[in-house]
């Protein structure tokens, strides 16, 4: 195969060295942004638009101001940061790593590469079917494709800005072991029966390999592809980020200090299965979500339950479901649901017992 | 007339590769017969693990990203 003819557009030294002062110098500008924002949503509630402090009012409109350029400037930060990495990583290589590899082993490596592994959902027919010819096992592949769409980069991000670096490292930390356990339990089900056929008889030509591009990369093309999909990811979820930022502004404003404890506390012991059901249907909608899951907490909700929700939001998602339909015959399909979705509900008893 | 393939069962960035080696096509002059294989174990055939993959005269260059506008053009003119 002849390698792709990218050398005449290699960048030579002095554009790698321009790519790294321009990051440095973004991130100086991100830095210095991120530490006005909070007396800027000050100065203009307070004395701009002249709402007294400590009025509900007062207080929902300084939290909108505050959160929403706080939430957007540590998403573009974090999730070019986050690509950065991934670019070190692709799904040529993961498979590379996980072909011979055991189940148990494999399990783990598997859930932890479908953290770091960049991967859209749109992909996971061809990536499951590329599995299976590499002679990965049938758990391991889910394992990769329970662990990739659960530790959400999105979500992960969220809850790193609302709730902190200790929930999001357990949500992380958890979706992996849910992903470990998963595939394990898939693997023991003897889940070959049910993949459609064809993807065992798919055409064995594999000479045809793309050169896994991730290696060969320079640091500005990773900057610039790390740029671009900072700009979509914000794009697309921005929207959503503000509602939900609103939403949860008026509730920390209007709605009294505990007034959710009974119904969505941690005495209600239905609030984490319930929290999975109304998630499944819900589809990338998790960055709004997260705010108001956090107004939520603050007034008596456990979070639990919401991180329950969240997880079923992004991992149990009705069109990733449908994409899967066409390897995996309904019953495998069911299985998967299943043990996922049992999974969170542990994980969502889990935080609720862990944090009070 | 080049023929090229845009491997993907209907992702958002298959439309978009679809309609970038249009353009590119358009500006450089290359005349070129886009086909669209949405069909998985035709997909398969050129063993990509992620779509949208591109293939430029039965030969897979691209997988997984929207190659840019210059590189589109390169590959094309290099095939054409």
């Amino acid at each position: 195969m002849n390698p792709l003819p990218t050398s005449s557009l290699r960048p030579t030294h002095r554009t790698e060295t321009r790519a790294f002062a321009l990051v440095a110098l973004s991130a100086i500008a991100w830095v210095v942004a991120y530490s006005a924002i909070l007396p800027l949503a000050e100065w203009l509630t307070y004395d701009v638009i002249r709402l007294s402090r400590g009025s509900h009012l007062g207080e929902s409109v300084a939290f909108f101001l505050y959160d929403v350029p706080k939430i957007l400037l540590l998403l573009s930060g974090m999730i070019f940061v986050i690509t950065v990495i991934q670019s070190f990583f692709s799904p040529e290589r993961t498979r590379a790593v996980l072909s011979g590899k055991r189940e148990g082993v494999g399990n783990v490596l598997a859930a932890a590469l479908g953290v770091l592994t960049p991967f859209c959902s749109c992909s996971a027919v061809p990536l499951f079917i590329g599995f299976v010819k590499a002679g990965i096992p049938l758990g391991v592949t889910f394992s990769f494709l329970t662990a990739a769409p659960l530790v959400n980069e999105v979500a992960l991000v969220m809850l790193f800005g609302t709730f902190g670096w200790q929930v999001a490292a357990l949500y992380a930390f958890t979706g992996v072991t849910i992903a470990v356990i998963s595939g394990v339990v898939i693997g023991k089900t003897r889940p070959e029966r049910f993949v459609e056929p064809f993807v065992f008889q798919v055409g064995a030509s594999g000479a045809q390999t793309v050169q896994s591009p991730e290696a060969q990369l320079t640091w500005s093309e990773r900057f610039a592809t790390a740029w671009q999909t900072t700009r979509d990811i914000v794009g697309k979820v921005w929207p959503f980020i503000v509602v939900g930022i609103g939403i949860g502004a008026g509730i920390h404003g209007f709605v009294p200090q505990d007034a959710l404890a009974g119904i969505l506390g941690r005495e209600a012991w239905w609030s984490v299965p319930a929290g999975v059901l109304l998630g499944v249907p819900l589809y990338s909608n998790a960055a709004g979500i997260v705010p108001v899951a956090q107004a939520l907490v603050s007034k008596g909700a456990a979070l639990g339950a919401v991180l329950a929700f969240m997880m079923a939001v992004v991992g149990l998602s009705l069109p990733e479901m449908i994409i899967l339909r066409r390897v995996l015959k309904p019953r495998l399909l069911a299985t998967f649901v299943v043990v996922v979705a049992t999974g969170i509900i542990f994980t969502g008893y889990l935080f609720n017992w862990v944090l009070r | 007339m080049l023929n090229v393939k845009v491997l993907g069962s209907g992702c958002a960035n298959c439309k978009r590769l679809e309609q970038a080696v249009q353009r590119v096509a358009g500006a450089i002059g290359v005349a070129v017969e886009v086909e669209k294989v949405t069909d998985y174990a035709e997909i398969m055939k050129w063993d990509v693990l992620q779509t949208p993959g591109l293939v430029v005269n039965g030969k897979l260059v691209a997988a997984g990203r929207i190659p840019p506008d210059e590189e589109i053009a390169r590959l094309l003119k290099t095939a054409a």
